[in-house]
């Protein structure tokens, strides 16, 4: 199953929900456009919900990197919502975890944006 | 199930895939449960990503040999390209400093995480021979 992606806004927070599975090709590249599409409109607070992401691959990981980096270059937040245990592993062994802000509720996830 | 399947792919996006259908078919077969079907899916996927984009860069004038072998106790899977081979001691570590933010590199560091055993040696031909086995069992482990 490739990645789908929709967005919705809680608050002034954009959430990406992601289903599927984010890999080189259709899936990353599909995280990469959407994210870059969010920035230029303006949004700049970004949650992304990986709870039903089964399966990233390195490439998933590199657009991970790129989404915090483009919006942090914009004085923007990007954030992870519900990791699964895979993704949560993959960003361990990557040493990654601790870059990103992680979160396992979405309230409480929404309101630590500044 | 045991035996051995000698295939060639072409350097494409669709080899990526069907190469990690085929050995997460036979880890099935095998008995490995999913988590262990998981891992070794990804290390052949990143393996695959590095003989068909850095090994052969897409050329159509060159392929991927995927020789998969299944023993009782393992699967063990060989991925050769036709590109110029690498030494792994030359590749930079993607999680240190500069390089932890950058958004490739991490391959290789995956296809060691995700397998039981790995190596990687230039071919006879010149290209990248990667070889990555995982275990029936977490003995191995």
């Amino acid at each position: 199953m490739s990645a789908r992606l929709t967005t919705r806004q809680v608050g002034d927070v954009t959430v990406i929900d992601a289903v599927g599975r984010i890999t080189l090709g259709e899936g990353s590249a599909l995280l990469r456009d959407t994210v870059k599409n969010l920035v230029a409109a303006g949004n700049k607070k970004l949650l992304l919900n990986l709870g039903e992401v089964s399966y990233i691959d390195s490439s998933g990981v590199g657009e991970l990197v790129y989404s915090y980096t483009t919006v942090t270059s914009q004085q923007g937040q990007f954030k992870l919502l519900n990791l699964t245990k895979r993704v949560e592993d993959l960003l361990q062994i990557t040493k990654l975890y601790t870059v990103f802000e992680v979160h396992d509720d979405e309230t409480r996830a929404v309101r630590s944006f500044s | 199930m045991t035996g051995i399947t000698d295939t060639l792919l072409a350097s494409t996006l669709a080899s990526v895939d069907s190469a990690e259908a085929m050995v997460v078919e036979s880890a099935a077969a095998l008995g490995l449960d999913e988590d262990a079907r998981m891992d070794l899916g990804l290390a052949i996927r990143e393996a695959m990503v590095n003989a068909v984009a850095h090994g052969n860069a897409y050329s159509p004038e060159k392929q991927v040999r995927l020789i998969l072998e299944t023993r009782p106790d393992a699967v063990r899977v060989t991925i050769i390209d036709q590109g110029e081979g690498f030494d792994l001691n030359k590749v930079p570590d993607p999680t240190q400093g500069e390089n932890l933010m950058r958004e490739s590199g991490r391959g290789l560091l995956l296809m060691q995480a995700f397998v039981d055993e790995f190596s990687v040696k230039r071919s006879a031909a010149g290209g990248a021979e990667v070889v990555l086995v995982k275990y029936a069992s977490d003995t191995g482990r």
